[in-house]
């Protein structure tokens, strides 16, 4: 069975405004099996939101292959679900026509797609709100909109960029484990990027860490602690300090040099 | 000890709601204050430009006289003006402007959003429109007024030319400031070309243009009355250009009093428009700030 993510040898380089050459991500390996749930954490800056725009289609790569379910990915693909690191539900639209956008998009009749909005935002516990605009809901209910709003369509790739580091520490524990009950009632792969490396092993099966940009992969764990998990419980289990300490020991050489570097940039 | 508890606890509840009121005294006692120093600065004014042209220190035959303005408007809405009844001419430049208006911003809105969107072909036209808007528009109603006539066209293309590069580079900007996220979003949740336009850009570019509308309802204004002075039967543009041929600062004064009201009236209207279109805003533009 063909992997639900594949990116073999990708390479991603941007022009700066300046007329220079940036290159985000080189020679980036990393394969994600059909639901799995991987994190994928890295200093600032090492391009792991470049490494979900390559996988959603909205860049293509400079160099390598980048497949989902085994066809290479040349645009958009209708199978993604993506939860942008800032707010990206649309301010004119109230909660339902947030949520409703997507199957209005992908064709639904409007009855249709209201009725399975009104079963999504009542999901993500928003019932009672779906005539409010997002300006009148607090960060995390945004959150939740923006949730029902990328799962309604049921992707089979869920890509979350740093999903919930805008929200207060309650709140934050609060969504993940929603998120773990939402995910396990699906069957999508997620990649779910996060500088935050306890977060990345609560809600995680596998840990990805990226070097300091250009990104490439410095290693990658498997988290065997068991599911169902709870996120605020998990983090007190002995296994769970063992896994951190491992990956910490891999991670913190990459954030010193990340942190090195963004020194030298503020001096210079 | 309960005792005093008891008389305390009504006293407490009681504090927020006159501490409530005491704020609400406050805001009503500044509002007055506003409003009557507003007075006062209209009384001084008005007064001492009366006094002044009523003494002679200023000259009335220059500068008119509030109670002759005032005298003027009622001679025209009573018996009408040189050019006939007061109405007409105002309902004439209403017509002037109001149509200026919409041909301007409908055509600035429609090519702002379509070079906003077609990178090509902003940067095939945008030396041209730079070019376009360098130069002082309004001389156009100059030309207007030998190619289309002394009719309401040539005042209609004088207002629209002035409207239409405001409202224009408005909607350009503001298709250009989308937010990146929210386009992405978008395409990643289905939309195709059409609905991405029609869903993420207009919406997201509308409080640009509508910003853009409260400033060109005032230039279709200034559009329609400077097409009027080139060249017209009727109008209040064209009742000013009169009293300024019969040396009567009063009729001028009137004219522009006329003026005001109409933009005056204009403006609110606009910012209740611009309310309904943008009601999902926090905080809607309700008074314009000066």
């Amino acid at each position: 069975m063909a992997p639900a993510i594949q990116l073999r040898r990708v390479t991603k380089r941007f022009l700066t405004p300046k007329g220079g050459v940036y290159t985000a991500i080189r020679d980036l390996s990393l394969q994600v099996a059909p639901g799995e749930f991987c994190a994928l954490v890295g200093p600032t800056g090492s391009g792991k939101s470049t490494t979900l725009a390559l996988i959603s289609g909205l860049e293509p790569p400079s160099e390598g292959e980048v497949e989902v379910f085994g066809k290479p990915v040349t645009g958009v693909g209708h199978n993604i679900g993506y939860v942008f690191q800032a707010d990206a539900v649309f301010p004119w639209k109230s909660v339902l026509d947030n949520v409703a956008a997507g199957p209005r998009y992908r064709g639904a009749s409007k009855r249709e797609a209201r009725e399975r909005a009104l079963d999504w935002i009542s999901r993500v516990g928003l019932a009672g709100f779906e005539d409010r605009y997002p300006h009148q809901l607090s960060g995390g209910m945004r959150k939740r909109v923006a949730l029902a709003q990328t799962l309604i369509n049921s992707p089979e790739v869920l890509l979350m960029d740093e999903p919930f580091s805008a929200l207060d520490v309650q709140t934050r524990t609060l969504m993940e484990n929603e998120l773990l009950q939402l995910w396990a009632a699906s069957s999508a792969s997620v990649v779910f990027v996060t500088h935050d490396l306890e977060e990345a092993i609560a809600l995680a099966d596998r840990v990805y860490v990226l070097t300091a940009g250009p990104a490439t992969v410095k290693g990658n764990y498997v988290v065997d602690l068991p599911r169902p998990r709870n996120v605020a419980e998990i983090r007190f289990q002995p296994r769970f300090d063992e896994i951190y300490q491992e990956i910490w020991s891999d991670l913190r050489d990459e954030v010193l040099v990340s942190y090195e570097r963004q020194k030298r940039i503020g001096a210079a | 000890m309960s005792v005093r508890s008891a008389s305390a606890l009504p006293e407490a509840a009681a504090a927020p709601e006159r501490a409530g009121g005491r704020r609400a005294l406050a805001a009503r006692r500044r509002r007055l204050m506003v409003n009557g120093l507003r007075l006062l600065v209209l009384v001084v004014w008005i007064g001492s430009w009366e006094l002044t042209t009523r003494i002679g220190l200023v000259d009335k035959f220059f500068f008119g006289m509030p109670s002759g303005i005032v005298q003027r408007l009622w001679t025209w809405i009573t018996e009408g003006t040189a050019l006939g009844p007061l109405w007409e001419q105002v309902l004439v430049t209403m017509e002037e402007t109001v149509l200026g208006f919409l041909v301007g911003s409908v055509l600035g809105i429609i090519l702002g959003i379509a070079l906003g969107r077609n990178r090509l072909l902003a940067d095939v036209l945008s030396p041209y429109i730079k070019a376009a808007n360098s130069i002082p528009r309004v001389v156009l109603g100059a030309l207007f007024a030998i190619s289309l006539g002394l009719d309401l066209k040539s005042k209609v293309a004088t207002a629209s030319i002035l409207v239409f590069f405001v409202v224009f580079f408005n909607a350009f900007q503001g298709v250009r400031e989308v937010d990146r996220n929210l386009v992405a979003n978008a395409r990643i949740l289905g939309a195709d070309g059409r609905r991405l336009t029609t869903e993420v850009i207009i919406p997201s570019a509308l409080s640009w243009i509508a910003a853009s509308l409260h400033i060109s309802f005032g230039l279709a204004l200034v559009g329609a009355v400077v097409g009027e002075l080139f060249g017209a039967t009727e109008g209040v543009g064209e009742l000013i250009y009169n009293a300024k041929n019969n040396f009567d600062a009063n009729g001028v004064f009137a004219g522009m009093a006329l003026l005001a009201v109409v933009a005056l009236v204009a403006e609110s209207l606009i910012t209740a428009l611009e309310s309904r279109l943008i009601k999902w805003r926090p905080n809607p533009v309700t008074d314009v700030a000066i």
